[in-house]
C-alpha cells in the first residue's frame, strides 16, 4: 500500500482511528465528560481529509489509486458527497447521544467508537466498487449498529438488537448469494468489469434480464439492498428495530445508514448493470418497489400512537420518494438533463437528512425528559418549550413536503424527474402519498398546540441536543429558502456516474 | 461432480438456512440456520472459482487463476465475518436470555404492531 492509497483512505483511516483512540483514552482518563466533546470535534479531522480530497479534484489531480486500492475503492465527488453527508449526520447524531452513552456508564466510549466504527463502514460503502469490499464494507456498517440497538440492555433494546442483527444476517445472506450468481455469470466482482461483461457475453433478449443468472442475481441483490434502505416488500424489521433502540441511533439507522445504503444500489445498479444493457429491467422494479414503499409506509404511518413508530414507517415512504429518483435515473437516454434522476436523489437523501435528525433531536429531548415515546407526551408541546415544538413542527412540515422548507423543494425536484421521465404516474402517486402523509405529521403539530399538557413544568433541552436541533433547522430552513447550493453539489456528485 | 451437482447443494442448503429462520423459535437456533445460509453462499461461491470459466471468456492461465482467487477470497470473507456476526448474535442472546429468562424469539415481542 502506498502512501497515496493511505492518503485515498484517509476519511475512513481517521474515522475509524478516532474510533480506537477514544477507547483507549478512556482506559487512561477517569473522568468522562471529555468523551462525547471529544467524539464530535474528532469528527473535524475526516472532515478535513474529506475537503483536501474535494480540493484535489477540483484542481484537476488524480486521485486514482496506483497500488492494491485501484480495483477496489475509488475517490469520487459521488463518494465525496456522501462522505460529507454522513460525517454531518454522525456529528449530529453524536450530539444528542450524550443521555444514552451516560447510561451505560461502564461503556460511554464504546458507545462513540461503535458509532464512528459503522460510519467508517459507510464511507468504505460509497467509495467501494467491487463486491467483496462492498459486502464487507456493509457488514462494517450494519454489526456496530445492531450492538448499538442493543446497548441499553433491557428488554426492548436486546430485542431490537437480535431483531436487527438476525434480519440484516438475513439480508447479507440473500444479497451475498446474489453477488455470487452474477460473479458465477460475468466471471468477475469489480463493478466496471461486472458491466463490461455483461455486454460482451450479450443477452437473450426472451428471456427476462436477458438470463436467468442476472435475473435471480439482480432479484437477490436488490432484496438484500432493499433491506437496508427499508424499501418495501423488506421494511419489517424497522419498526420493532427503530422502536426500541436508543433514539439517537435509530436516527443513525433512518439517515446515515440509508444515505449509505443508496450510494451503494447507485453505484452497483450504475456501473455493473449498465443503462445500455438492462435499464428498463431496473427501472420498472424501482418504480413499483417506489409506489409500494411510499403507500404502504404512510398507510401504516397513520395508525401509529408512538413518535417513534411513526417515524419509522415515515422513513419507509422517504424510501420510496427516494426510488423515485432511481427509477426516473433509467430513462436519461430520450432526455436532455441527464442527471435530474439521479442528482434528485442525492438532493433528497441531503433534505430528508437534516429534516429527520432534526425530528429525532426533538424527540430526543421530549422523550428524555418524559421517558415516553408516546405521542401523548408531546401533549401542549407548544406551551411547555415553545422553541423546541416549533422546531419539531418546522420538521413535520418538511418531511409533509410543505414550503418553505426544504422538503419542499426536494419533493418539486425528484417528482419533477419522474415527469421528465416519462413516469409521471409514479409523480401523481408520490403526490397522492404526500397528502396522506400530511395526515399524520400535522397529527403532531395539533398534538403539541390543541391538547393541554399532563404537566406544565418547562422541558430545557441539554445543550448538545439543543445544539443539534439548531444546525439541522437552520438546515432545514436554509435548503428550503435557498437550495440552489445543495443541488450544484449533488449534480457535481452524480457527473461521474453518467 | 459436475458444477449443476454443487450448484444444486448450494441451493438446497441456502434452501433449508431460509426456511430454519424464518421458522424456528430459538434464537439459537435462528443463528445456526443463518450461518447455513451463509456456507450455502459458500459453496456456491467456491464451485463457480473451481469449474467455471464463462462462455467467452479469455481462458489465459493469468485470468483463469484470478477468477479461481476470486470466489476462494469471496468465501474466506465470508467465513470471517459470519463468524463475527454469530459472536455478536450469541452475545445479544444471552443479555436478553438475562434480561427474561428466554432464548425463544417468539417471547421478544415486548414491541406492538
Amino acid at each position: 500500500m502506498t502512501s497515496h492509497d493511505i492518503y485515498l483512505l484517509s476519511p475512513e483511516l481517521a474515522t475509524a482511528g478516532l474510533a480506537g483512540l477514544l477507547l483507549l483514552v478512556d482506559l487512561v482518563i477517569r473522568r468522562k465528560g471529555w468523551l462525547a466533546p471529544a467524539a464530535v470535534l474528532g469528527l473535524a479531522a475526516p472532515l478535513a481529509f474529506t475537503i483536501l480530497l474535494w480540493l484535489d479534484l477540483d484542481a484537476g489531480r488524480s486521485l486514482a489509486s496506483d497500488g492494491i486500492l485501484s480495483e477496489s475503492f475509488v475517490v469520487d465527488r459521488f463518494s465525496l458527497f456522501f462522505k460529507f453527508l454522513l460525517i454531518g449526520s454522525a456529528a449530529v447524531v453524536m450530539l444528542m447521544s450524550g443521555g444514552y452513552a451516560r447510561q451505560v456508564q461502564r461503556f460511554e466510549s464504546a458507545f462513540y467508537a461503535l458509532a464512528l466504527f459503522s460510519t467508517s463502514g459507510m464511507m468504505l460503502l460509497a467509495s467501494s466498487v467491487e463486491l467483496v469490499t462492498i459486502y464487507v464494507s456493509l457488514e462494517l456498517t450494519a454489526l456496530p449498529i445492531a450492538a448499538l440497538a442493543a446497548f441499553l440492555a433491557d428488554g426492548r433494546s436486546s430485542e431490537s438488537g437480535l431483531k436487527f442483527l438476525i434480519l440484516s444476517g438475513i439480508s447479507s445472506a440473500l444479497l451475498l448469494y446474489g453477488m455470487v450468481l452474477v460473479y458465477g455469470f460475468t466471471g468477475a466482482t469489480v463493478l466496471s468489469e461486472v458491466g463490461a461483461r455483461i455486454v460482451d457475453i450479450g443477452l437473450d433478449d426472451g428471456l427476462p434480464f436477458g438470463s436467468y443468472a442476472l435475473l435471480f442475481g439482480v432479484v437477490l441483490i436488490i432484496a438484500g439492498f432493499g433491506f437496508k434502505i427499508t424499501a418495501f416488500p423488506f421494511q419489517m424489521w424497522a419498526p420493532d428495530v427503530y422502536e426500541g433502540a436508543p433514539t439517537s441511533i435509530t436516527a443513525f439507522l433512518s439517515v446515515a445508514s440509508k444515505a449509505a445504503g443508496f450510494a451503494v444500489i447507485m453505484r452497483v445498479f450504475y456501473v455493473a448493470f449498465p443503462i445500455e444493457a438492462l435499464a428498463i429491467e431496473w427501472s420498472a422494479i424501482f418504480a413499483a418497489l417506489a409506489a409500494l414503499s411510499m403507500t404502504v409506509g404512510n398507510l401504516v404511518a397513520i395508525a401509529q400512537s408512538n413518535i417513534k413508530r411513526m417515524l419509522a414507517y415515515s422513513t419507509i415512504a422517504h424510501a420510496g420518494y427516494l426510488m423515485v429518483g432511481l427509477a426516473a435515473a433509467a430513462v436519461r437516454v430520450e432526455t436532455p438533463q441527464a442527471d435530474v434522476g439521479p442528482s434528485g436523489s442525492l438532493f433528497y437523501l441531503g433534505g430528508y437528512a437534516v429534516t429527520n435528525l432534526a425530528a429525532f433531536a426533538a424527540v430526543v429531548a421530549v422523550s428524555r425528559r418524559t421517558g415516553t415515546d408516546e405521542l401523548g407526551s408531546f401533549a401542549g408541546l407548544g406551551r411547555r418549550a415553545p422553541l423546541l415544538a416549533a422546531a419539531l413542527a418546522f420538521a413535520m412540515v418538511s418531511l409533509t413536503g410543505a414550503p418553505p422548507t426544504v422538503g419542499f423543494m426536494a419533493k418539486i425536484y425528484i417528482f419533477g424527474a419522474a415527469v421528465n421521465a416519462g413516469l409521471a404516474w409514479l409523480a401523481i402517486v408520490g403526490v397522492l402519498n404526500s397528502v396522506v402523509s400530511a395526515y399524520y405529521y400535522l397529527r403532531v403539530v395539533r398534538v403539541m398546540v390543541l391538547s393541554a399538557p399532563r404537566d406544565e413544568t418547562p422541558i430545557r433541552p441539554p445543550l448538545p441536543v439543543g445544539l443539534a436541533l439548531f444546525i439541522t433547522t437552520a438546515g432545514v430552513l436554509a435548503f428550503g429558502v435557498y437550495p440552489a447550493p445543495l443541488i450544484q453539489f449533488a449534480r457535481a456528485a452524480v457527473s461521474v456516474l453518467l | 461432480m459436475s458444477l449443476e451437482s454443487v450448484l444444486i447443494v448450494g441451493a438446497a442448503i441456502f434452501a433449508i438456512g431460509l426456511y430454519g429462520v424464518l421458522s424456528k423459535r430459538s434464537a439459537i437456533t435462528v443463528l445456526m440456520s443463518l450461518e447455513l445460509m451463509f456456507n450455502a453462499v459458500n459453496i456456491t461461491a467456491v464451485a463457480f472459482s473451481r469449474y467455471a470459466a464463462p462462455s467467452g471468456m479469455d481462458t489465459g492461465a493469468d485470468a483463469l487463476a484470478r477468477l479461481l482467487l476470486t470466489g476462494q477470497v469471496f468465501a474466506i470473507f465470508i467465513i470471517t465475518v459470519a463468524a463475527a456476526e454469530v459472536a455478536l448474535g450469541v452475545a445479544i442472546v444471552i443479555a436478553i436470555y438475562r434480561s427474561r429468562q428466554t432464548a425463544f424469539v417468539t417471547d421478544a415481542n415486548q414491541m406492538r404492531h
